[in-house]
């Protein structure tokens, strides 16, 4: 069965954006969850994946292209039973993301160009074309925008993937501003905040580490972000997405976890089924995660699907951060610096290691004690690490 | 080992692990910390990059003193089996 692969959305302001490279070849078997082609957005370079096995049969874009949103990059060939036990499964992993899955979004003016469009070349456009072995696809596509194609357009269509623009952090920041105030437009936050003795965690986290070789070692936001994926798997009302009026609650937690770029800029990439994998699975999952994030090279499934998000200041933080909500999930964590703090134990003054975390959740699906219920159980969860 | 080279490999070892860090503009005498957004996973991945080039055992306790480049550079011919500074 032909299928189209089409660009994904990658956020819920993202339009378009630059194919800069094919990572397949026509005739390439590809595998569920496999990269086929890498895109520019203003969030980085992102490899968009396969959700389905197939084979490569046709490129449709070409690199140096700008695309919307929906529109086909390529067909694959796919073996339909397959792909009918494939769509019957409902749990939604990283490489399947509800967003390239469920909701391609329709934009039927897209499709039909691979097929409709009649070519028509100028000669010397057409040799060039032949000698630069691009596909007709490519080319019926750019003739869609209108007219002849000359010997300029093919070698415009050849020209090098457009670099990273000087103002990709501007870009950027207006990205972050405008997934922002869609949140703070539509979702009605409440907050709520606990501060906890984060010793037990520190402790047991010390003496883990001093048996492994650095490379090995665990850090402290991983305990945070493996309690609060446990905690959401635990509760109801947080772990999910809100669309189309109602909430969608999900089995599995994918924790996005939010990565600051140097000189400003954040993204929040999934780290998938976070409340499933052991400690160590998760730490090689999350620093390979901050590596690519901060190269500017993440996956399409990376940022559609985490359902839940932790944002950590780090050492360097203050007390509380109040977090606001990434949408369409419902829920994020934030957390403040561990610092030493008076703390009062069985009538006792002490000095620990606290942590104050702070919920900011969507009162369209929970309200504040559900909220409270959710803080306690994280923190109960870093008391106890052994547990984690 | 030379203390320069040991410096350079270093800086080096750093820029592999932060990439995005422009190695012309690091004040070797100032925390990571305060110049790059440095944070703990950045740490982590420093002083792995570390151990695993020069075959140091780096306790946690020890992350402090690899806090500037030239804290790190230190530290390691400090505690190479040729550098005679080794507890």
């Amino acid at each position: 069965m032909r299928v189209e692969f089409r660009l994904p959305s990658l956020g819920a302001d993202m339009e378009s954006a630059t194919l800069t490279q094919w990572l397949k070849k026509p005739g390439d078997p590809i595998r569920r969850g496999e990269p086929i082609a890498t895109v520019e957005t203003t969030k980085g370079l992102i490899d968009i994946e396969a959700y389905e096995d197939g084979v490569l049969t046709e490129l449709v874009s070409l690199p140096g292209t700008r695309v919307p949103v929906g529109a086909v990059l390529a067909h694959l060939e796919v073996d339909s039973a397959r792909s009918v036990s494939a769509a019957a499964v409902a749990v939604p992993t990283a490489a399947a993301a509800p967003e390239l899955t469920r909701e391609p979004r329709p934009t039927p003016a897209a499709a039909p160009i691979a097929h409709t469009v009649r070519l028509r070349l100028s000669p010397a456009a057409r040799r060039r074309a032949q000698q630069l072995g691009l596909t007709p696809q490519a080319l019926r596509q750019r003739a869609a925008q209108g007219g002849v194609l000359r010997l300029q357009d093919i070698e415009q269509l050849d020209g090098e993937p457009p670099a990273p623009g000087a103002d990709a952090r501007a870009a950027m920041r207006q990205t972050i501003g405008a997934a922002m105030a869609r949140s703070k437009r539509e979702i009605p936050h409440y907050y709520l905040g606990h501060t906890l003795d984060f010793g037990p965690a520190q402790n047991w986290l010390a003496a883990h580490n001093a048996a492994l070789p650095v490379g090995e070692r665990l850090i402290e936001a991983l305990l945070i972000i493996k309690a609060v994926a446990l905690a959401a798997a635990r509760s109801e009302g947080f772990n999910g997405y809100f669309r189309d009026g109602r909430f969608e609650p999900s089995a599995a937690v994918h924790v996005g976890a939010a990565i600051a770029l140097r000189g400003g800029g954040l993204l929040a990439p999934a780290l998938p089924d976070a409340h499933a994998k052991d400690l160590p699975t998760l730490m090689r999952e999350f620093s390979a995660l901050v590596m690519r994030a901060r190269a500017g090279h993440l996956r399409s499934g990376e940022f559609t699907s985490a359902t839940i998000t932790v944002t950590a200041l780090g050492a360097d933080g203050v007390d509380v951060l109040f977090p606001i909500i990434n949408p369409p999930q419902v829920a994020i964590i934030g957390a403040g610096a561990i610092r030493a703090a008076p703390w009062a134990l069985e009538g006792q003054l002490l000095i620990r290691p606290t942590l104050t975390l702070a919920l900011a959740a969507d009162h369209r699906v929970t309200d504040g004690r559900a909220g409270a219920r959710f803080l306690r159980t994280i923190g109960s969860l870093l008391a106890d690490p052994q547990a984690l | 080992m030379q203390s320069n080279e040991i410096r350079t490999q270093v800086l080096s070892l750093l820029t592999r692990i932060a990439p995005d860090v422009d190695a012309g503009s690091i004040d070797p005498k100032r925390p990571l910390r305060d110049q790059f957004d440095f944070d703990s996973m950045d740490a982590l991945h420093f002083a792995a990059a570390l151990s695993e080039a020069f075959g140091l055992d780096i306790p946690e306790r020890d992350y402090a003193q690899l806090a500037s480049l030239e804290g790190a550079a230190q530290f390691v011919l400090a505690h190479l089996p040729a550098g005679g500074g080794a507890p």
